[in-house]
């Protein structure tokens, strides 16, 4: 949703990614008119599927140019592709596909907790947050909590991204809002509806882009908008603590 | 007494039946979810579930569930790896069955969710997702569509999840669920398994824009069972994911 809405409010030229739609209803619209009508602008479209996105992040992370897959052999989106190439394995096995880095200039990603260091702990859904934090050339790291260091320091298996990676580091609760944060917020399902039907036209988003983004300055407003009811509603109450982890030496 | 179930219940049905007891299952979201669940609460309690967000379940999720990355798929995992992780795993050979769903297929089991001018006009899909590893990667693959002659092509406009083809790396497509029965995919032609309860042979071709093979005295798809109903019932209590009340007997 939240690509759709940046190539909705045509701020996106090129889409590198292997879903681009709406978890509660498929589709797309604002992806949709960008690439089927050129409206609000046109877009350049690379398509991907997760995993070859994973590997080029992977490469990036790793400091490497590509790295080899059996992926996508036999379809339509590694053909002819400007970032997967086909590649002989050098020990004489079957041949493969190298997928090419991407290293983006920015990454945003929310997190649990962090310090001020930027050494961030995160649990729950990983995907490729990990991987993208390490690739980027500036990783902004917003948290739901600044914490002490010496939270981040009782638990080092838990930080995912060690400090000297993080350019900026902000606490901003709700930040991940309306997707859920483990152990802070329940998802908002609403929101991915309601924009899935408003979307569906070009007025419709803009009202929506308004409404939700221009007429909001900044995150706790966005959370005024949504109403004492919702967040209490969304706000996770009750604890589920992981056993402790003894690291004593 | 005659239950009285919809269509997406009897496909929720279908899809538990894929699975065995003990193997390696890639879940994807909607029917395939529930099925995971249904499947372990019944006939095969040893699956074990991997999700492209890198969450690892052998339980499903306490509460209901919108995404793979909501708060109740998280607690109680087993693991909550990357996403590399268990595309890496995928890739290795370690996954026996895994679920897709497409906009389009042809009789080789291609899935299309990229782009289509099936309509006349051009439509953009939201992408591969992971289906298009899934496809390539997997023992074997189960498909699930709407039965509908314009998704049913004789060839699919772009191939993001491979079907068969020479020089295969592994398995491929062995099952296709549809709102009108189950068919064989295993041997690059669609064979009809069982019809849905009600469904005629002439309603499928009709449905289905290429040849496909009925057999004469083709069965009826098993109905749910009352234990079935309940466990989805019990997972999707509004039935968000199986609605669309379909009268069977």
């Amino acid at each position: 949703m939240a690509f759709d809405q940046l190539i909705a409010a045509g701020t996106v030229a090129k889409v590198i990614a292997a879903w681009v739609g709406n978890v509660a209803g498929g589709s797309g619209y604002g992806f949709r008119r960008a690439y089927e009508q050129g409206v609000p602008r046109r877009i350049v479209m690379e398509d991907h599927s997760n995993f070859t996105v994973g590997l080029a992040l992977k490469a990036a992370a790793m400091g490497l140019p590509f790295l080899p897959t059996f992926t996508g052999i036999g379809g339509d989106i590694v053909r002819g592709h400007p970032r997967i190439r086909p590649v002989e394995d050098p020990f004489g096995g079957p041949s493969l596909l190298a997928v090419g880095a991407v290293k983006p200039d920015v990454a945003i990603i929310h997190v649990q907790r962090a310090d001020r260091q930027g050494n961030a702990h995160l649990w729950g859904n990983l995907g490729l947050t990990v991987e993208a934090a390490f690739a980027a050339r500036r990783t902004i790291v917003t948290c739901e909590e600044i914490v002490p260091e010496e939270v981040i320091r009782s638990d080092p298996n838990r930080t995912v991204i060690p400090g000297f990676l993080t350019t900026a580091v902000v606490e901003e609760p709700g930040g991940a809002l309306p997707s859920s944060v483990q152990g802070y917020w329940r998802r908002d399902f609403e929101p991915f509806l309601r924009y899935h039907r408003i979307s569906r036209t070009l007025d419709g988003f803009q009202a929506w882009l308004r409404e939700w983004v221009l007429a909001l300055p900044d995150r706790q407003s966005y959370l005024q908008h949504m109403g004492d009811d919702a967040t209490r509603r969304l706000r996770v109450q009750d604890s589920r603590l992981a056993a402790a982890a003894n690291f004593a030496p | 007494m005659i239950a009285t179930y919809t269509r997406r219940e009897l496909m929720v049905v279908a899809a538990a039946r894929e699975i065995r007891d003990g193997e390696i299952v890639f879940v994807g979201m909607r029917l395939p979810l529930l099925g995971f669940g249904l499947a372990k609460a019944t006939h095969a309690p040893n699956a074990v579930g991997l999700f492209e967000n890198g969450v690892i379940r052998d339980r499903p999720a306490e509460d209901f569930i919108y995404t793979m990355g909501d708060p109740p798929n998280i607690a109680g995992a087993v693991a909550c790896l990357g996403l590399n992780d268990v595309m890496s795993l995928l890739q290795q050979g370690r996954v026996d069955v895994g679920f897709i769903g497409g906009a389009e297929i042809d009789p080789l089991g291609n899935l299309n969710t990229t782009r289509t001018s099936a309509g006349g006009s051009l439509v953009r899909l939201p992408g591969s997702g992971g289906g298009g590893d899934i496809a390539s990667l997997a023992g074997r693959t189960v498909l699930i569509m709407e039965h509908e002659p314009r998704r049913f092509r004789e060839r699919v406009d772009y191939v993001t999840s491979p079907g068969h083809f020479a020089g295969r790396h592994r398995g491929g497509p062995a099952t296709l669920i549809t709102t009108l029965g189950v068919f064989d995919l295993s041997g690059g032609r669609v064979r009809a398994v069982t019809l849905h309860p009600g469904v005629t042979p002439e309603q499928v071709r009709q449905a289905t824009g290429f040849p496909l093979a009925i057999d004469e005295g083709t069965p009826p798809t098993m109905p749910p069972s009352a234990d079935e109903l309940a466990y989805i019932r019990k997972a999707d209590p509004d039935g968000f994911w199986t609605g669309d009340t379909m009268k069977g007997g």
